[in-house]
């Protein structure tokens, strides 16, 4: 275990939430990557940390995400969602966040790295396009290349994220293998990151990937979790709440919300699948239920697949969610039993999003939405302190919300 | 020795043409009527692809092979029982080459089994980094006397490449630039990069991949090394739907 350099992003990090120099978090995880791209994942593995302790690394990282992201986010007493439940609900308000979702506080991150190991152009993948628009939006304010990929599905149902990305002066590409969405967007981007391997940093957006990706993209997300202890202490008199919920595709925002409680075995951390059309349904992408050990996109996690071993088409209506794998960090707490994982199907979520909106007047993401509504599946009482993720906002969901309200 | 060693023992003055083919492509039952076609014409070595649903090295044209072969229902277990009679006519080795995830879900020494037991000469597998082979798979890959060929690429130091020749057996694949396979960046500016290769007298012999397409390209590969591997270009030529032999032929007829 990373004993020394453990609290890099916080002072409250502690060993046991990190992998081991291997990249491993139990039995998984580790780089299972080609040679051809060996040289930068290296590079990375041996660099990140040095360069995330640096004091000025720290100062400007801080600085944007203050002055630029709008950190610290909210911690948001839900009134009348807690008399719903019978409980006491609080909103990590990552909606807030700058684009509108927790994931600039990864790009953010990742840009400063990218460009302390002296490269000049960035490339992403991108699912539901917030990733995308938040690594363009970097890469202008850095003034560097942009090039995301995105699955010509997701392409179609994102429309409004897609032309925000072009606005920022990124290049969108469309992955045309495959299922065309979010896991064929990955291999896309490891794929130009093979044939342009020097001056190219490629942005991860989620705790997936070979070593360092997950513990990189999780460090940088735990600035979540390092916000809602001090705002819970501020607001309950403890850092200590019952529950955290987050929903899980690869498991970015769930990393950033659970990684500071993961060593209080009292918090009690909810990870929330999409179920899509049921688990059972053959429409799903509730990998923990579905999937088996094995390796995508260069680490060995837990996979939806055949039992040939072909990774299979997930499905969700949420585009940040329909990935056929889990970071291995996820797979590690589901394996160990120290996470809960429950799933939402579409429908569900639909209803949870309207229910949020009418009760607290707040639009989430078709992804946070699953949260929301396994808020349903779990027995809660007026004692507990449940903190939700609110990992983003609804306007690109706007167009399927209008389908299913029929207006 | 393996037929990999011993084919590079023999053929020490001559170029190793070492030609891909993805298995179960075109058709399902294509597999070893390419092979036969492949030894007839002129191939030293078969590089044989095991399709997967998400090959990170590969270009479009494999891809869409690998896409095709799954199409047409192939699976490992489908191939070992097509490779069973492998050995009573085909004589020159026989790699396969694949991703890992399909092979540790038929399960990674059943799969070293059960390859040895049909014939297979080696493996590439391309996303079993060093670590990895070293700490687990090493082991088993020797257990059954099978060669495991690692890549090199023009970005590997100089000091990583002599730690990849000295677990590698068989051979050294040398990809020819940073690039996934059928790529177009221009072999003759690799020259530098061969030669070194060729001047740290490697424990192995050495082939170069990807970018191989034709005479000169092949030339070109060959001149500091012992051989080249051609992939995207062959499988290009059989997908134009010619007869497996006819188009096998025409196509080595302009490299060898």
């Amino acid at each position: 275990m990373m004993t020394t350099k453990e609290n890099i992003l916080s002072p409250i990090g502690k060993e046991g939430v990190g992998p081991n120099e291997f990249g491993y978090y139990g039995t998984f995880g580790g780089a299972f990557i080609p040679e051809m791209l060996y040289p930068n994942v290296d590079q990375l593995k041996t660099r990140y940390l040095e360069i995330m302790s640096e004091a000025s690394f720290q100062k400007e990282f801080r600085d944007l995400l203050k002055d630029y992201v709008g950190r610290p986010t909210p911690l948001f007493f839900a009134e009348r969602l807690s008399k719903q439940f019978n409980t006491q609900i609080f909103l990590k308000r990552e909606d807030l966040c700058h684009t509108g979702a927790h994931k600039i506080n990864n790009t953010v991150g990742q840009i400063l790295l990218a460009q302390r190991l002296g490269k000049k152009r960035i490339i992403a993948e991108t699912g539901a396009g917030q990733h995308g628009v938040a690594t363009a939006t970097v890469c202008a304010l850095k003034g560097m290349e942009c090039v995301v990929y995105m699955g010509e599905v997701d392409i179609e149902r994102q429309a409004p994220n897609v032309a925000r990305m072009k606005m920022l002066g990124a290049t969108v590409v469309p992955a045309k293998s495959g299922s065309r969405t979010l896991k064929d967007a990955t291999n896309e981007a490891i794929r130009a990151w093979i044939n342009e391997p020097v001056d190219t940093h490629y942005i991860i957006g989620s705790v997936v990937g070979p070593h360092p990706y997950p513990d990189m993209v999780a460090r940088f997300q735990s600035v979540i979790s390092e916000e809602m202890r001090w705002q819970l202490k501020e607001k309950t008199g403890s850092e200590l709440p019952t529950h955290v919920i987050a929903c899980v595709g690869g498991g970015s925002n769930a990393a950033g919300a659970f990684y500071h409680y993961i060593n209080e075995p009292s918090v009690k951390l909810v990870a929330v699948e999409a179920a899509g059309f049921g688990v059972n349904s053959g429409m799903s992408a509730a990998t923990t239920q579905l999937g088996r050990a094995g390796i995508l996109h260069g680490s060995k996690s837990l996979v939806m697949q055949t039992e040939d071993g072909q990774v299979v088409e997930p499905h969700s209506i949420s585009a940040g969610l329909d990935y056929p794998g889990i970071g291995p960090m996820h797979a590690h707490l589901y394996e160990s039993g120290r996470g809960t994982f429950l799933n939402v199907t579409d429908e569900d979520a639909l209803q949870a999003a309207f229910d949020l909106a009418k009760l607290e007047g707040i639009i989430p993401a078709l992804e946070s939405a699953h949260a929301f509504s396994a808020l349903k599946q779990m027995t809660l009482n007026e004692k507990d302190k449940v903190v939700i993720c609110l990992s983003g906002r609804g306007d690109k969901d706007l167009a399927t919300y209008m389908k299913a309200m029929r207006v | 020795m393996t037929r990999i060693e011993k084919l590079f023992s023999e053929k020490k003055q001559q170029k190793v043409l070492n030609v891909y083919c993805t298995a179960g492509f075109p058709k399902l039952d294509s597999t070893l009527e390419v092979m036969k076609s492949l030894q007839a014409n002129g191939a030293d070595l078969i590089e044989l692809g095991m399709p997967y649903s998400d090959p990170l090295a590969d270009g479009e044209v494999i891809q869409q092979s690998g896409a095709v072969a799954l199409q047409n229902g192939m699976t490992i277990a489908i191939l070992f029982e097509q490779l069973k009679e492998m050995r009573s006519i085909i004589n020159i080795p026989v790699i396969l080459m694949g991703y890992m995830n399909p092979v540790l879900q038929y399960g990674f020494e059943n799969f070293c089994a059960k390859a040895a037991e049909v014939g297979v000469d080696g493996l590439i597998l391309p996303d079993l980094p060093m670590y990895e082979y070293e700490s687990e798979y090493g082991q088993i890959i020797k257990k059954y006397g099978l060669n495991l060929i690692f890549l090199v690429t023009p970005e590997t130091k100089e000091e990583r490449i002599r730690r990849i020749d000295d677990l590698s057996t068989g051979f050294l694949y040398a990809v020819s630039s940073s690039s996934t396979t059928g790529s177009n960046k221009d072999i003759s500016e690799q020259e530098p990069y061969f030669k070194k290769l060729h001047d740290m007298n490697l424990k192995n012999p050495i082939l170069v991949g990807f970018g191989i397409k034709d005479k000169q390209t092949f030339e070109a590969a060959c001149k500091y090394t012992n051989g080249a591997i051609i992939g995207t270009a062959y499988i290009k030529a059989l997908g134009n739907g010619k007869d497996v032999q006819m188009a096998t032929k025409e196509f080595l007829e302009k490299i060898v």
